[in-house]
C-alpha cells in the first residue's frame, strides 16, 4: 500500500499552491506524429488477425467462393463470367473492409474503446487510417484466392491479375472509408452493424450479379456504389485486349471516393472522441 | 497541479422509447471543485452514479463541461482538450480498443501513440512488464486473460510514457492481491522518483482508505466532502458500527430489538446499525443474551469507515460503496 506521504516528496510542499492557476504552464508531452502513429495502429490492426482469424479472413472467403460455384450453374461463359468473377473478388473487400470495420468501429465507439485512443496524443488520422489499412489488408489473401478459384472455374485468363494489386487498395481505401464512417457516425452499434451489411450486401448483389438485365433503377443504384468501380476495373483485364483507359478510370473513381470518405470517417472519429 | 472550479454538466432529459421510459434530466457533476497537489494520490469516492466517471472524463478532455473551469499544471483543458493527452494518462474502465492485441503489442502501441519512437517504447514496455510481473504472459491476447490480469496489463499500457498524472478509474477491479500491490508499487514508485500525481477513482472503500492521501467524496454529482481519510473518519469517530445477522429473521418479539430495527440499514437478513459506544455495548449485550441469541447468526463491531462518512454526510445511496 502508499508508504510515500505526499507531503514528504520533494518539491511538493513548494508546490502546494491553491489552484495550478498561479504556476507557469507546465511543458506538454509530446505529440505523437502522423507516419510512425499510424503504422503503430496499423501493426496492431493487423495482429488482430491472429485473435479474429475466421471473421476476418476466412468468412468472405468462403461466401464468395460459394457464390462463384453457385452462379456457375447459371451463368455461361464470356462477358457474364467476367462480372461474377471480379464481382465475387470484391465482394470479399465491401465484406471486410465495409462490413467488419462498421462493425469494429460502431462497437468499438459504444463500448467507450475510443477512450483509449483520444486520449492519447494520436492525430485521428492515424486511427482511422491505421484501421482502414488493415481492413483492406485483411482482404487480400481472400481477394486473391477467390479471384484465382473463379478464373479457374470460368476458364478466364489469370494473365491480367496483377491489376489487383491496384485494384484492392483503390477498392479498399473507399469501401474501408465507408466502414469506418458508417461505424463511427452510427448513433448505436446496432445500426452500425445494419449499414454494414447492408453496404456488404449491395455489394452483392450489384456486383456479382451482370448488370445487362438490370433494370434502369438498379443500375443507377449500381452506378453509385463504389465498389461496382473496383468490380469493373477487374473485369475490363478479362477481355482479350483490355481498354486500360478505362480501367484507370475506374480505379480513379475509387481512389476519389476513398479520399473523400476518409477524410468523412476522419472528421467523424474525431466526433465521436469528444462529446 | 490540477484545479477545477465550478465545474458542472447535465445530462438532457431523455424522451421514452418504446421499451424504455423517458428519462429525466440529470446532473451528473454539479458545481463541482477540486484541489489535487502535486505528488498526491487523490480519490474520488462515490457509489455507482455518483458522477465519479463523468468528473473523471471531463478532466480528461473527452467531455467538454457545460461550466467550470479545469486547469491542469497550467493548461486550461475546457479550452483546450486535447492537451489532456499529453499531461496525463488515462485508465479507463474498459480495455476493447486493446482486447485483440498481445500484452505487449498494447503496451509498445500506447507508448507509440504517446510519441515514443520505437526504441524507446520498446525499452518502457520491456520495463513496465517486468516491473508489474507480466513478461511471462507479454505474447498472450488481452482477450484471453483473466479480468484482473487484463486490467494489469491496460494499467501496464497506461505506464508506457512517462506522464506527470496518472487518471486511473477504477484500476484494481477484479484483481487479486498480487497484482492490487504490483499496482501501489509501480505507483508509489513513480511517486518517490518523478513526483508522479495520481487521481484515482474508486468506490472500495478499503482501497480508499489505505493508499489515499485525499478523498474527495462524490454524491449526485455533488463534492460533500474533501479531506483525508482519516480527516473524514474523524467526523464519525463518536460511532461505533454494529453489524446483525439473523439466522432466519430477526427476533422483533424481544423489545430491544424491536427497538433497534427502527435505527437499522436492513439488506436482507444483515442489520447495520451506527450507533454511540455505550449504545453500541447495550445492543451487543441484548443480542448475546436470552431469546435474541438464539436468532443471532453472527455480529460484528468496527470503527467507522468511509462508509460511515458517506451516510454521515447525508450520502444517498444506501448501497453501493465496496468494502473488499
Amino acid at each position: 500500500m502508499s508508504v510515500v506521504p505526499a507531503d514528504v516528496l520533494a518539491g511538493a510542499t513548494a508546490v502546494q499552491e491553491r489552484g495550478a492557476g498561479r504556476t507557469a504552464a507546465a511543458e506538454l508531452g509530446p505529440r505523437a506524429r502522423l507516419w510512425p502513429s499510424l503504422a503503430a495502429v496499423y501493426r496492431a490492426q493487423l495482429s488482430r488477425a491472429r485473435v479474429a482469424r475466421i471473421p476476418l479472413l476466412f468468412v468472405a472467403t468462403f461466401q464468395s467462393v460459394g457464390i462463384m460455384i453457385m452462379m456457375r450453374g447459371v451463368v455461361g461463359g464470356g462477358g457474364e463470367a467476367r462480372s461474377v468473377v471480379a464481382g465475387a473478388s470484391i465482394v470479399v473487400v465491401a465484406y471486410v473492409a465495409l462490413n467488419l470495420l462498421a462493425q469494429y468501429f460502431g462497437q468499438l465507439r459504444a463500448s467507450g474503446g475510443l477512450d483509449h485512443y483520444a486520449t492519447l496524443p494520436v492525430p485521428p488520422a492515424a486511427v482511422v487510417l491505421g484501421a482502414a489499412a488493415a481492413y483492406a489488408s485483411f482482404t487480400v489473401p481472400g481477394t486473391l484466392v477467390t479471384a484465382v478459384f473463379g478464373c479457374v472455374l470460368f476458364g478466364l485468363p489469370l494473365g491480367n491479375l496483377w491489376v489487383l494489386v491496384a485494384v484492392i487498395p483503390l477498392a479498399g481505401a473507399a469501401l474501408s472509408g465507408l466502414g469506418a464512417a458508417c461505424g463511427l457516425l452510427a448513433p448505436r452499434p446496432e445500426h452500425a452493424t445494419l449499414l454494414g451489411q447492408l453496404g456488404m450486401s449491395a455489394a452483392l448483389l450489384l456486383g456479382v450479379l451482370p448488370p445487362d438485365h438490370m433494370p434502369g433503377v438498379v443500375r443507377l443504384a449500381r452506378d453509385l456504389l463504389p465498389s461496382t468501380y473496383g468490380v469493373e476495373a477487374y473485369a475490363r483485364t478479362f477481355a482479350p485486349r483490355p481498354d486500360w483507359a478505362f480501367v484507370g478510370i475506374d480505379m480513379a473513381v475509387c481512389a476519389g471516393v476513398g479520399v473523400v470518405s476518409l477524410a468523412v470517417a476522419t472528421w467523424a472519429y474525431r466526433r465521436a472522441a469528444v462529446r | 497541479m490540477c484545479a477545477v472550479r465550478g465545474l458542472t454538466k447535465t445530462y438532457p432529459a431523455a424522451r421514452g422509447r418504446r421499451g424504455a421510459p423517458a428519462t429525466p434530466e440529470v446532473r451528473a457533476t454539479d458545481d463541482v471543485e477540486l484541489d489535487v497537489r502535486r505528488g498526491e494520490i487523490f480519490g474520488l469516492l462515490g457509489p455507482n452514479g455518483a458522477g465519479k466517471s463523468t468528473l473523471v472524463r471531463q478532466l480528461t478532455g473527452l467531455m467538454r463541461p457545460d461550466r467550470g473551469t479545469v486547469e491542469i499544471l497550467g493548461h486550461d483543458i475546457v479550452a483546450h482538450p486535447e492537451r489532456a493527452a499529453r499531461i496525463l494518462a488515462y485508465l479507463g474502465q474498459e480495455s476493447s480498443a486493446l482486447d485483440e492485441l498481445t500484452v505487449s503489442l498494447a503496451a509498445e502501441t500506447t507508448g507509440r501513440l504517446r510519441g515514443l519512437d520505437v526504441r524507446r517504447a520498446r525499452a518502457e514496455r520491456d520495463a513496465v512488464l517486468d516491473e508489474l510481473g507480466l513478461a511471462p504472459i507479454a505474447d498472450r491476447p488481452l482477450k484471453k486473460l483473466s479480468g484482473g490480469q487484463r486490467r494489469l496489463a491496460c494499467f501496464a499500457a497506461a505506464l508506457v510514457g512517462d506522464r506527470p498524472l496518472l487518471v486511473l478509474d477504477e484500476p484494481t477491479t477484479g484483481m487479486d492481491p498480487v497484482a492490487r500491490r504490483a499496482v501501489w508499487s509501480a505507483v508509489d514508485r513513480r511517486r518517490a522518483e518523478r513526483g508522479t500525481t495520481v487521481l484515482l477513482v474508486t468506490h472500495n472503500v478499503i482501497e480508499a482508505e489505505t493508499v489515499l492521501d485525499r478523498v474527495a467524496v462524490l454524491d449526485r454529482g455533488r463534492v460533500i466532502a474533501c479531506d483525508t481519510p482519516a480527516g473524514l473518519k474523524e467526523r464519525v469517530s463518536g460511532e461505533v458500527r454494529v453489524e446483525l445477522v439473523w439466522r432466519e429473521r430477526a427476533p422483533l418479539e424481544v423489545a430491544e430489538i424491536a427497538a433497534l430495527r427502527e435505527r437499522a440499514v436492513e439488506s436482507g437478513r444483515r442489520w447495520t446499525l451506527r450507533l454511540a459506544p455505550e449504545e453500541a455495548r447495550a445492543a451487543v449485550a441484548t443480542v448475546t443474551g436470552g431469546a435474541a441469541f438464539a436468532a443471532l447468526d453472527d455480529f460484528t463491531l468496527a470503527t467507522p469507515s468511509l462508509e460511515d462518512v458517506y451516510l454521515a454526510l447525508g450520502g444517498a445511496a444506501r448501497q453501493g460503496l465496496v468494502k473488499a
